[in-house]
């Protein structure tokens, strides 16, 4: 348990520090969502309605940027050797460098939410609605990235085949986010129905995600 | 235990190949009689009576969805042979199924949305079932591109049957989709319970064609297969070869060897 702890400790520290590029996710969301209404045009009515859509895909976009280092720093100095042979099962292991990550990368995302929503003409509710979702849908996001990054870094290969190979996993996740945002602005859908969905998503995506990531490392790495 | 001990018979490529050599003239023949049966057929059957003639994309549409779904289960088998009993031809088995199968879900789309075009008035729309078929023919593609980003074919099949069971929780989606969400697309008709709501004029004819498609499927599948064979037996002989030549022009009869050989 102690090691799971110092792992988690570990990847915090080295993601916050200068080099880490957990922060970069924040300013990446910042600016796709400041992007968006340059394309879109600056009304603010179609803005506050596509506001949470917008939001969505800026944070998605913004923890599969950070997703690609979760396991290639750690590849490159060695330390996933040592992670992989040591007696803390693998599995444990990769839950705990997801956990880390989402607390580096995800939860500035949120964080920075009500200042974004600001932007894009969000009132209260709205603002707190995307917060919640993506509050229980990001996780989701980090934990199925995972199993692509532990792929990307068993095949030395990154960037755009990470996206390719994770951003289908991740439709569920936006639909039903999105889905639960908007029902809590306007629709006549309940806010629950889609949001214990998407907290089912993440749940599952908890445990499928470690064992996926666990067995693509212990099979591809040599 | 006869079928382990014939798959395990299976797992030496040269006696696959041999086997594969005899049965595969048989399959094609199968495969072409059901399917001009079945085409038949099918242009004979009657015209519904809301739908016209354009009910005939049936014939077609339904076969090749059922073909995008029953792939990935063929892969995820195969993913399984590969992590779990490395099963030699698991991987093999796997690759030379992903661009049929994306094939059949493309053919599956594309039918759909000319199906759709008169019957529903648009070409596209985002339906559920349409929305997960769409994202099957993505993880299609991104599991082709995952094969062709490595090089070394058993490092590309450990990640690929990883992608692909994890992607195998798309097809109980895709299946159930329409009777989860009260959709566009029409619910189950063919296989449910209480019977089949098609009459009689349309079933045999598309079940002709079911059985004639997935008679396809695994004459393209086994052909496929024993390209990919022969494939890694070329690169085998290339990197042989490439070693000899830089053994040999090291010791510094290079060229003379290189023009032997």
């Amino acid at each position: 348990m102690s090691a799971l702890a110092a792992l988690i400790r570990r990847d915090i520290r080295i993601a916050l520090r200068v080099g880490g590029g957990a922060l970069i996710g924040v300013l990446f969301f910042l600016t796709v969502t400041v992007l968006m209404p340059f394309a879109v045009g600056p009304d603010l009515a179609l803005l506050s309605r596509l506001g949470p859509a917008i939001l969505w895909l800026g944070a998605l976009l913004a923890s599969l940027l950070t997703l690609d280092r979760l396991f290639t720093a750690d590849h490159e100095d060695g330390s996933l050797d040592l992670i992989v042979m040591s007696r803390t099962p693998l599995e444990l292991a990769c839950a705990a460098k997801a956990l880390a990550h989402w607390l580096a990368a995800g939860l500035p995302l949120i964080i920075a939410t009500p200042i974004l929503g600001l932007l894009l003409n969000l009132d209260g509710t709205a603002t707190l609605a995307v917060a919640a979702t993506l509050l229980a849908g990001t996780p989701a996001l980090t934990f199925t990235g995972m199993i692509g990054a532990a792929l990307a870094v068993t095949l030395h290969r990154g960037g755009l085949l990470l996206a390719v190979l994770v951003l289908p996993l991740s439709i569920p996740v936006l639909i039903f986010g999105v889905a639960a945002s908007q029902a809590a602005i306007s629709g006549p859908l309940s806010f629950g129905t889609p949001f214990s969905i998407l907290c089912a998503l993440s749940l599952a995506s908890l445990v499928i995600g470690p064992f996926a990531a666990a067995a693509s490392l212990r099979h591809g790495l040599d | 235990m006869k079928l382990t001990e014939t798959l395990t018979d299976l797992a030496n490529p040269t006696r696959f190949l041999a086997l594969t050599a005899r049965i595969l003239p048989w399959l094609a023949a199968m495969t072409a009689i059901l399917l001009a049966i079945g085409l038949y057929q099918s242009a004979m059957a009657p015209d519904d009576y809301q739908q016209g003639a354009t009910v005939k994309i049936m014939f077609i549409h339904v076969p090749n969805a059922w073909l995008s779904m029953f792939v990935w289960s063929v892969m995820s088998v195969a993913a399984l042979g590969t992590l779990v009993w490395r099963h030699p031809l698991a991987d093999v088995a796997a690759k030379a199924a992903a661009p049929i199968g994306a094939a059949f879900t493309f053919l599956a789309l594309v039918t759909g949305s000319l199906w759709g075009r008169p019957m529903w008035g648009t070409y596209w729309e985002w339906d559920a079932r349409l929305t997960s078929v769409l994202i099957l023919f993505l993880m299609y593609l991104g599991l082709m591109a995952l094969w062709r980003a490595v090089e070394d074919p058993s490092r590309a099949a450990r990640a690929a049957a990883v992608l692909t069971l994890v992607g195998a929780i798309n097809i109980p989606i895709i299946k159930f989709s329409v009777d989860w969400w009260n959709t566009l697309h029409q619910p189950a008709s063919v296989i449910r319970m209480g019977g089949s709501t098609l009459d009689k004029a349309f079933l045999w004819p598309l079940l002709v064609m079911a059985i004639a498609f997935s008679l396809l499927f695994v004459t393209l599948h086994l052909a496929a297969m024993r390209n990919e064979i022969l494939r890694r037996r070329v690169r085998n002989l290339q990197m042989m070869q490439a070693s000899r030549v830089a053994f040999t022009s090291e010791a510094g009869a290079g060229p003379k060897e290189i023009g032997a050989a």
